[in-house]
């Protein structure tokens, strides 16, 4: 009766075997390492990097333990910590030449030192939270009012124009909160505007308002066109925090987006957390001018003159150097949108769009200027660099587009560009966080003590109670141990502080069922049942109990994990998947263990399950 | 070797107005502490920011507190914490200022004062994060109440559910009267201790409410007054409580003295929870339930119809 059919041994031996697996990148702790990444969104890395990197190290005769390319960036795993830093100067004095205008991140890094075939496995060791590793941690909050009351600008201003265009008279466009107003003497013209503006502004609802000699059309942002321009608001600013946080060479930042308006920065390793809000709230503009094509200019970009008055020279970014005139077209707080898109001719192009102004501003310059080439500049902490040089070919409006591109890839690139210059929306900082490192090592130890002491001691206390019986749940609590590390390492779930603290309470809870089972055993035999029946009732009615107990404690978990944030998610998520775990633990592998060792036995006469006390009356 | 050998059922239920009222007054006393002193809430509800720096030497409290003050911060709480290197610096918030850079002008004060501190930790909440926090936290409250009442109703009866939720919330509630009495931080884990508590106390009950049931069922048990049962109950799980709930407690013992200041409220918190579970879904519960007159026939009837899938026994 208490044989377990043989898929089932099978099943919790592969379950062995996969948690074993998984859990085994943990144990080989991490080695020094490098990272090389693009510093400029207009620098990709590809694997040519792989060559360049490694030529460089061994001119250096810097010894490695390997070089790999991951899609985006080259990591070089290296022995020690003193090679690390050495390989760090020596790559960044090749790769950067000018020290103040870094072209590639070259970060400090830890790597798995996990062999590689566990890597092809996707067997990665936990990923350990901020409180754990040490580095900074941000929630932003996008202020959306903004970026929605800038899209109403723009909308007001293309309403301006197509009535222009059209020649309908209106009395005058204003915004009063989310709608834009525009006034009309008469109805037959307010008709007209109406027609002309719904079919014009798809984005828009068109009401009437107003009576008598004040006629008015409403226009508001239709919810899905507010949902999209929040939505690009807040995916332009995480492409702009990407860009300013490579400035700060860390090795693997995590910008997220977080609920509706909030994003997440967390820069792991960075300490001085004065110059990474310094960063993370700069402000970055991108400017439009035209080039100076004088022979002057010529000269300036050549070296052999000086560069003329009114104009500038730039040396860094796409079609540099290059001179180009002072005077700014417009700048990236009139532009309103850029997409990658593609010309009539099926070439890769970037849609631009640039509010009314701008676009009456860019009219005219164009119309002057006809074959002579434009470039747009995005300027940081001062310097300019140059993003595209392209050549007028006929008038442009507040639509236009930029076409040559090479491919849809360099397209999408100039257009993220494009947009990245500037935050779409102002950002605050509504919750910050720092750990130093120490504290994170800190952590770490005494998260992991406080287990160990705690498991060891109701190990020997489950042993010397239960006996054999003890053996084997402290057996299955190690089990779900190593289940539930396996499980965190191959969802890759952060593993933080409360996390830790959950993997100790859900081993403490998990005990629970074991406890349950052997005393109802106990109890069985004190009824005077044969060893092997007390066994197999023991775990039938303990079952129902478990399942009760564990569900409950699971709508905590649950509970937690829907409401919580923060610190508590990562505790919840822990405290879930280790009652998922706990359950085949205790119930099928402990039971595993019992028929392995009792089921084949043909006579049991007495069970090692420490002494059953019978009360003698 | 085995801890209980009773040989007859211990008659708790005789005592049940006892235990009742022993709960009763623990619990008034914690809605008073919990109404005149309030509760310690941390920045993480309150918006603020907390700065944990450490000195080579023994810290001069004194000295930060006056730098601190110095740099206009007026409501700001110095202490050492740990050891006496370790200072903790608390800063309210102040309307207008984009308080993250308050961390900033504190550390380079201090530094000034002091070349040797260290940064350790740094946190900073914005009120509006706070508010959202405190509602999450009520509702995560209201969701487990609602989740394990519906469970245990559909599971076994109302009357249990209610003494269940009932005993449990009252553990809840003393456990805030602690911190509250004591005025220990009331963190967003301590938070998390509280509702993870909840889920397990729940499961003392559930166990003697399953062995109630078992006990109904019997038939060489029929006859046998409401109370007996409920006392043959608890003492056929008296010894599976106490291991269970101590080997829980090893482990939490085993945080609260190994797993530092972070840990340190969150274990404290689950010790409470674990003490009260105890007492109060063995003993206030079954009462509870008693009171509100479970029958043989209220178990019967549903849990035959929901149990059809569990195996009968021989």
């Amino acid at each position: 009766m208490n044989r377990y059919p043989l898929w089932k041994y099978v099943m919790i031996a592969v379950t062995l075997v996969l948690g074993l697996l998984y859990t085994l990148p943990n144990f080989f702790g991490e080695s020094p390492a490098v990272q090389v990444s693009s510093g400029k969104a207009t620098i990709k890395i590809d694997a040519s990097m792989l060559g360049r990197v490694e030529s460089i190290l061994s001119a250096d005769k810097i010894p490695t333990n390997g070089i790999l390319f991951d899609g985006n960036s080259v990591k070089v795993r290296l022995p020690d910590t003193d090679t690390q830093l050495k390989a760090k100067d020596a790559l960044s004095r090749a790769l950067n030449p000018d020290a103040t205008d870094p072209v590639y991140v070259v970060a400090l890094n830890l790597l798995s030192a996990s062999p590689h075939w566990l890597g092809n496995l996707r067997a990665l060791p936990m990923y350990l939270g901020l409180d754990l590793r040490g580095g900074v941690h941000f929630l932003l909050q996008v202020d959306m009012k903004q970026a929605l009351s800038k899209r109403l600008d723009s909308s007001a201003g293309d309403v301006r124009t197509l009535l222009r265009e059209k020649g309908i008279r209106h009395t005058g466009i204003s915004r009063t909160g989310d709608n834009i107003e525009v006034n009309f003497r008469d109805d037959e013209t307010r008709a007209r505007a109406k027609d002309l503006l719904s079919t014009e502004l798809p984005a828009m609802t068109v009401v009437d308002t107003g009576s008598g000699g004040d006629l008015k059309l409403l226009l508001g942002l239709r919810p899905q066109a507010e949902r999209e321009v929040l939505d690009t608001a807040l995916k332009q600013n995480i492409t702009t925090l990407h860009n300013r946080v490579n400035e700060l060479g860390v090795a693997e930042p995590v910008i997220q987006q977080q609920g509706a308006d909030r994003i997440v920065v967390q820069l792991p390793g960075v300490q001085d957390t004065a110059k990474a809000k310094d960063i993370l709230g700069r402000t970055a503009t991108l400017e439009a001018r035209l080039v100076d094509g004088s022979v002057e200019a010529q000269n300036a970009v050549l070296g052999t003159g000086p560069v003329p008055f009114g104009s500038e020279l730039f040396k860094v970014g796409r079609g540099a150097p290059v001179v180009l005139r002072k005077q700014v077209i417009f700048s990236g707080q009139q532009l309103t949108g850029a997409q990658a898109t593609f010309d009539e001719n099926q070439r890769a192009a970037v849609g631009i769009q640039l509010n009314d102004a701008a676009g009456r501003v860019l009219r005219q310059v164009s119309r002057e200027n006809i074959k002579k080439p434009m470039a747009v500049v995005l300027f940081e902490r001062g310097r300019g660099e140059v993003l595209t040089v392209a050549t007028i070919q006929s008038e442009l409006g507040s639509r236009f587009q930029i076409t040559g591109m090479d491919s849809p890839q360099a397209s999408n690139d100039l257009a993220l560009l494009l947009r990245a210059g500037a935050l779409a929306a102002p950002m605050e900082i509504i919750e910050e966080r720092t750990i130093g490192p120490s504290l994170g090592a800190e952590n770490i130890s005494k998260g992991f003590n406080s287990t160990l002491y705690g498991f060891a001691t109701i190990a020997v206390f489950m042993i010397v109670y239960y006996q054999l019986f003890g053996l084997f749940s402290a057996l299955a609590l190690a089990v779900n141990v190593l289940l539930l590390i396996a499980l965190l390492s191959l969802l890759q779930a952060t593993l933080t502080l409360p996390g830790i603290a959950a993997i100790a309470l859900t081993l403490g809870m998990a005990i629970d069922a074991n406890v349950l089972i052997n005393e109802r055993i106990r109890e069985e035999l004190r009824r005077g049942i044969s060893p092997q029946v007390a066994i197999s009732e023991g775990y039938e009615r303990a079952w129902a109990t478990i399942l009760d107990s564990n569900v409950t404690t699971l709508i905590a978990g649950v509970a937690l994990l829907v409401f919580g944030s923060g610190a508590i998610r990562g505790f919840a998520v822990v405290h879930c998947l280790g009652i998922l775990t706990s359950i085949f633990s205790s119930v099928v592998v402990s039971r595993g263990f019992v028929n392995l060792w009792y089921g084949r036995k043909k006579r049991v006469s007495k069970l090692a399950i420490g002494q059953v006390w019978k009360p003698s009356t | 070797m085995e801890f209980f050998r009773i040989r007859r059922d211990i008659p708790f239920m005789r005592h049940a107005l006892a235990f009742n009222i022993v709960s009763a007054v623990t619990f008034l006393l914690a809605v008073i502490f919990l109404a005149t002193r309030g509760l310690h809430f941390s920045i993480e509800f309150t918006g603020g920011t907390v700065m944990e720096v450490g000195y080579q030497q023994a810290a001069d409290v004194q000295k930060v507190r006056d730098t601190v003050e110095g740099l206009g911060f007026a409501d700001s709480q110095v202490q050492t914490f740990g050891t006496a290197r370790d200072v903790m610096i608390r800063l309210a918030l102040r309307k207008g200022e984009s308080s993250a850079r308050q961390s900033d002008q504190v550390m380079s004060a201090l530094k000034a004062d002091n070349p040797d501190v260290q940064l350790r930790r740094v946190e900073f909440v914005g009120p509006q994060v706070g508010a959202e926090l405190a509602t999450d936290g009520a509702l995560a409250l209201l969701f487990v109440v609602i989740g394990i009442m519906l469970y245990l109703a559909i599971r076994f009866e109302w009357k249990f559910a209610v003494a269940a939720i009932v005993a449990n919330l009252h553990d809840v509630i003393i456990i805030l009267g602690f911190f509250a009495f004591f005025q220990w931080e009331f963190s967003l884990s301590v938070l998390a201790a509280v509702l993870a508590v909840l889920g397990y106390s729940v499961n003392e009950s559930v166990v003697i409410f399953d062995r109630v049931r078992e006990k109904f069922r019997e038939r060489a048990a029929k006859g046998m007054p409401t109370p007996q049962v409920l006392d043959h109950a608890i003492t056929s799980t008296i010894s599976r409580t106490i291991i269970t709930h101590g080997s829980t407690q090893i482990m939490v013992l085993s945080m609260l003295l190994f797993g530092g200041p972070t840990l340190h409220y969150f274990a404290l918190a689950l010790t409470i929870g674990i003490l009260f579970g105890i007492y109060s879904s063995v003993f206030v519960a079954a009462a509870i339930a008693m009171w509100l007159g479970v029958k043989r026939e209220d178990l019967l009837k549903p849990v035959k119809k929901k149990d059809d899938g569990q195996p009968e026994l021989p």
